[in-house]
Order: C-alpha cells, then structure tokens, then sequence
C-alpha cells in the first residue's frame, strides 16, 4: 500500500506545487513538503503529526499555491474543521486520503478510522477503510463516577501539569492569534500548577464543537494526563445535545459559530 | 520559491536534551514540533522547548559582540571581542591572581564545550573556580 501511496505523491508533485506528507530521514520522521524530484521513497504514515496546521501555515504563506497532502481519517476531520474556520482553503489543496489499518484504530481508540473526503473539491483514497475501534475503556469508567469522584479525579489528572500548552501546540484545530490560555485575565502568568479547573476547562471548552478525537494531545502530554477522556465525553454531550460531530460533514457550520436561528437545539432542550 | 522541512536537533534549554523539531519555511524557523520517536523527550516537551525557535530570528538578538566604551555599546567583530577578553582576564589575573577569576557554565553547552571550559579553568587560567549555571 505503501508503494501505491509513494506513486500517487511521484505524480502528483508534478502537477501541484507539492505535497505535505511525513520524511523518514536518519534522524526521525517529520512532516515535510515532498516536491519534484525527491526521493519519494523516504514518504512514510507514522508517526503522527498536526499535517492540518503544516499545510495551514503554508497556504496563509503562499495564497497562491496548489499544494496536496497525505492524510489518514484523523486528519481529514481536521482539514475539514479548519475549513470551515477559513483556516484551509479547500480549493487549493488536494487531499489524498489514506485508510488506516484495524491495528493503527485499534492504538487510537479510534471510532472512525476512514478519511473522509466529500464535498471537497479534489480529492483521491487509498486503501480500504476499516471499522471503528472501540473506544477508551476509561471513558466508560469515567461515566460511572460520581460528580465528587470525578472532581477529584481531574484534580489529580490536573495536579500534574506542567503548564507546556503542548495540548495547545500540537492540536490540528487550534489557531487562534490570541490565546485565551495566555491571557492574564483568565489565567495567571507564572502560576504553577495552573489553577484547577479554569486553565483545563477553558482549554476543554473552547475544545468543543472542535475537538476531531486525534488524540495527539494526549500524546504529546508530558504528564500523561488522559486529556481525552475529558474531551471524548464532550463529543458525546455536543453529538446528543446538538447533533454535531466535529470533522463529519464539511458542510454542516461549526455550531459555536453560527446562530441559535441557524442551527437551533433540539426542542426538548430549548 | 516554496520550500518546507524540519530539522531535528536536540533542545538548547536545560541538560534533558529532548529532541525537537525545528519548521522551516524557505530558511526562516517558523515553530517547533516534537520529535515524536525521540528516545528523550518521546513526543513531549516542555514550555521552553515548545518555543526554542522563539529567539532565532528576534528583534532583540545580538548578531554580533558589542564593546562597552564610554558607558555605550559598540558593535564588535569576534577578533576583538575575544581580543579584548583575553587581555582583561590576563590583566587581572596578573594583577590579583588565579583565584579573582570565576567561571559560569552552562546547560545550553555541550558537553564538550563544558570539558573545555573547566579546562580552560584550571589549566589557562589556574582555578577552581568552575561551576554551572543552575547552581546561581
């Protein structure tokens, strides 16, 4: 599958201006724009990466350009979020959508594991799309907790942090200029550990209607904090109460950003 | 022109040495990811490692040794900034010995570069006093 994917990148950075996708070179994999006549055979899946916010930060750079990208089922729900925040330009970005296997859902917990590309305007899979994983068994576990046992529990979670904003940096759907997170009104510089539960909470709730379950943040997470369990639950609440799934459909407007009379709440809960 | 990549290195800040990787956007370091298969940092790292581009291209950098003559800074090429140094420790360490002289290294060194500054120490200029900067 890999050499499959390996041809379709040696041909499309001939008609685009090239394609994002991860290097393997001696020192590590990272994300790097592949162009005509690089060694394609260095293009690899894993590990993974925030690939929404690298072709982001190249499309506001070169508004012009027609670029392409390698992406699995996390990171076209990303695009697709980004997209709809004016963050990605889906007319200038072809994306070559490839499917994970049982193995990689299975690592990710993760329920949706196809790349998922309608309605954007170029586009090509490879691969066949597996069924979803089963979920983190903690957020079953978390579900049976009482409120007073849950408050203590993210007391603990969040007694270990160390204040890094890494779950911040590595997000694919985080890019505001001006970060709530760093603002002394809401949170207090220098202070560490950050207050619990303002500092996770702000994070959690500006995560809503947003959050693609990537999951990176969790990895990227210094302390081990299970970041999205708290968040998971959030998808669950906001696909029951308003019918939204963040990275689902292109076409359906980021809840928190459209008006009650464009999107209204169910009945029961007006 | 339209050129992006990433240069894995290991984090200037403190002796953990996390691998990160530096984004570059045709030669200017925009931001910085982890290095995700790093055997240090694996994946993670701190708030000062998350913004170890920060300083390459800013304002406030100094691109060169700046001489204070007069109570103002003049800017300076290595030559006689080194030039300069060597006479003043020289002079001082002529003037009230070895021991007046005391030298701070750092985290952000290399090992290497740390071995040769104690040996700078003790061997050039004749002291024990060495010691590192998280000690301050």
């Amino acid at each position: 599958m890999i050499e499959e994917i390996r041809a379709l990148v040696e041909e499309k950075v001939l008609e685009l201006d090239g394609v994002v996708g991860l290097r393997q070179t001696d020192l590590g994999v990272a994300p790097y724009l592949f162009q005509r006549g690089d060694d394609l055979s260095q293009l690899v899946l894993e590990p993974r990466y925030p690939m929404s916010q690298v072709a982001s930060q190249l499309q506001k750079r070169f508004r012009e350009a027609n670029i392409g990208i390698v992406a699995r089922g996390c990171d076209t729900r990303a695009l697709f979020e980004m997209a709809k925040r004016f963050q990605i330009n889906p007319e200038k970005l072809f994306i070559l959508g490839v499917s994970c296997t049982a193995d990689q859902a299975e690592i990710c917990f993760c329920a949706d594991p196809a790349p998922n590309t309608e309605n954007w305007p170029r586009a090509e899979i490879l691969g066949e799309p597996v069924p979803g994983a089963q979920p983190n068994p903690m957020v079953y576990e978390h579900e049976n907790l009482s409120m007073e046992e849950r408050w203590k529990f993210w007391q603990q979670q969040f007694s270990k942090c160390i204040k890094c904003y890494g779950c911040r940096d590595i997000c694919p759907v985080c890019f505001c200029e001006a970060c709530a997170l760093e603002d002394p009104m809401w949170v207090e510089p220098g202070l560490l550990v950050p207050d619990f539960p303002t500092f996770h909470l702000i994070k959690a709730m500006h995560m809503t209607t947003r959050c693609i379950a990537c999951r990176q943040c969790e990895l990227a997470c210094p302390a081990d904090i299970p970041l999205t369990v708290l968040y998971d639950l959030i998808r669950k609440d906001v696909a029951e109460l308003i019918g939204y799934v963040p990275g689902a459909d292109l076409n359906s407007g980021p809840p928190l950003s459209l008006t009650l009379a464009d999107a209204p709440m169910k009945s029961e809960l007006v | 022109m339209m050129e992006y990549k990433n240069i894995q290195t290991i984090c200037p800040f403190c002796g953990c040495g996390c691998g990160l990787n530096l984004e570059v956007v045709d030669g200017e370091v925009i931001g910085v990811l982890p290095a995700n298969e790093h055997p240090v940092g694996q994946g993670s790292l701190c708030i000062k490692g998350w913004n170890a581009h920060s300083f390459i291209h800013h304002a406030d950098r100094l691109d060169t040794p700046l001489i204070r003559k007069n109570g103002e800074f003049h800017k300076a090429t290595w030559d006689e900034a080194l030039s300069l140094t060597s006479e003043k420790l020289g002079t001082i360490k002529a003037e009230h010995g070895p021991d007046s002289i005391g030298i701070l290294a750092s985290a952000k060194c290399t090992n290497e570069e740390n071995y040769l500054l104690q040996k700078f120490t003790r061997a050039v200029i004749g002291t024990n006093n060495i010691d590192h900067c998280a000690r301050l």
